[in-house]
């Protein structure tokens, strides 16, 4: 579904990367009104479980909706198993509320953590609802200009350190050439012991080619 | 027997919604909704929070009110600036008002900011953005002082400092330009009225006076009409035409009735 009129809008650059021992999610920080900028520090890294976050692209107020169920959701689900949900369970949640809603939204989600079955683990939700799981997974309007880079830079069993640098690459990389991405980078590693948030300042970005 | 009256309940009435979407399809004009063409605006300070508001109320190139009130009361610790459709955000802060209230009844806890930012984006997001109320909500709870966005949509952002209605651009490039960390109560206040003196001044849908509201952790001041900067002048001449100004040059009076005098009344 097209964004409606006024629709504040997350043109995006977003992505999550699995590693050994974890995964890194990281995203742009621009939230758009048309061309008015209305958040330049936005977070569109959104926590739904202790260990599971997502990446959150489309329409801010469709997303921010789906997140707070499928994040209520967990939490449910927590209590009353007693143990943690896998990131497999998060990601279907949001499958099931993205695809039955399917002519009512545009989000375009990643959904990324740690578990205990399968490690770090990286699941693609685009906008029809279908669910994918991928080694790493990118999204949003910026997304295009980098999956060649992307596709030639990835490497399995990556370190921690590489991974950030390979994320903040690809990242700087989007929004430098997406009009609707820009302003900072935010990431957060999850591994087993927890999640550590980065941030890499606008006038920090790691600078490419630049004509 | 006599219909049974159905009393009103509150909430928004759509009965006349297909009625008038045929008339539409007939060449209806639907009529214009109260607009507040608007600059409001929010900022966090180092003990407390600060809410600003032009008063201008328009119904497209008219104004429908000068001196509105746009700081809508929400909790004792929380206030909520609205732009959009005047009657929508009216409506919209009475109704999530009256359930905090009862909320705060039954709990018996000091509301907290983001009790009242989810019920609010959860009402505009179930309406699809057909409420047009875009929101600044600012309060103070156990959390500190907190500052919220809220759009039509029902999307919402957390930020220092916050600027929306028609005057936001000139109302953010206040903020973008003499925003600090850690500001005092007295340094916020000045940067919201300078702020909404930028959405007055440059903005046309925009005008008239700032009305202030800042809410700490033990007292909420809403400073109506805090800077005037629109008062209307005294003429420095007067154009009236002094008596005497065109001539007369005859008088007639003539009587068309006969005034006759009857009997006393009988008042007995």
């Amino acid at each position: 579904m097209s964004l409606k009129p006024g629709e504040v809008n997350l043109g995006t650059s977003i992505m999550a990367v699995a590693f050994n021992g974890g995964v890194i999610v990281g995203a742009d920080s621009r939230t758009t009104t048309g061309s008015y900028i209305a958040n330049r520090v936005t977070d569109k890294l959104t926590k739904v479980h202790d260990l599971i976050y997502c990446c959150r692209s489309g329409s801010a107020a469709d997303t921010q909706a789906v997140a707070d169920i499928v994040q209520y959701y967990l939490q449910m689900y927590s209590v009353q198993q007693d143990e943690p949900p896998t990131v497999h369970v998060a990601a279907t949640l949001f499958q099931e509320m993205c695809y039955q809603n399917k002519d009512q939204l545009s989000a375009g989600i990643i959904v990324a953590g740690w578990d205990k079955k399968k490690g770090g683990t990286v699941y693609n939700i685009p906008l029809g609802g279908a669910l994918i799981q991928q080694p790493f997974a990118i999204g949003g309007s910026g997304s295009t200009y980098i999956y060649g880079y992307c596709d030639s830079q990835y490497k399995d069993n990556m370190t921690r350190e590489e991974c950030i640098e390979f994320v903040k690459n690809s990242l700087a990389l989007a929004m430098s050439r997406d009009g609707s991405s820009g302003g900072v980078i935010r990431m957060a590693v999850i591994t087993e012991k927890g999640v550590e948030r980065l941030f890499v300042p606008g006038d920090k970005l790691p600078v490419h080619w630049q004509g | 027997m006599a219909p049974q009256q159905v009393k009103p309940v509150g909430g928004f009435s759509f009965e006349n919604y297909t009625r008038n979407a045929v008339l539409e399809t007939k060449g209806a004009k639907p009529p214009k909704a109260t607009s507040t063409g608007t600059t409001i605006v929010g900022v966090i300070y180092d003990k407390g929070v600060c809410l600003g508001a032009d008063t201008r109320a328009t119904e497209g190139p008219i104004v429908a009110d000068k001196n509105c009130e746009k700081i809508h009361y929400l909790a004792p610790n929380l206030y909520c600036c609205g732009a959009g459709t005047a009657a929508d955000t009216e409506f919209t802060t009475n109704s999530i008002s009256s359930q905090l209230e009862l909320h705060r009844l039954s709990t018996g806890r000091k509301t907290r900011v983001v009790t009242a930012m989810t019920l609010l984006k959860q009402m505009l997001f179930r309406y699809q953005g057909h409420i047009g109320a875009a929101l600044v909500l600012g309060g103070y709870d156990i959390n500190g002082p907190q500052l919220y966005t809220i759009y039509p949509h029902g999307s919402t952002d957390k930020l220092p400092y916050v600027t929306m209605g028609s005057g936001s651009l000139a109302a953010m490039s206040v903020f973008e330009s003499k925003w600090r960390p850690n500001l005092t109560r007295e340094e916020a206040i000045a940067i919201v009225s300078e702020a909404i003196e930028a959405g007055i001044f440059n903005d046309l849908g925009s005008g008239s006076n700032v009305d202030v509201c800042v809410i700490e952790e033990n007292s909420t001041d809403y400073l109506r009409n805090h800077v005037r900067p629109n008062e209307r002048g005294i003429k420095e001449q007067s154009y009236r035409y002094p008596r005497g100004t065109t001539a007369i040059l005859k008088e007639s009076i003539r009587n068309f009735v006969d005034v006759v005098e009857g009997d006393a009344m009988d008042m007995s």
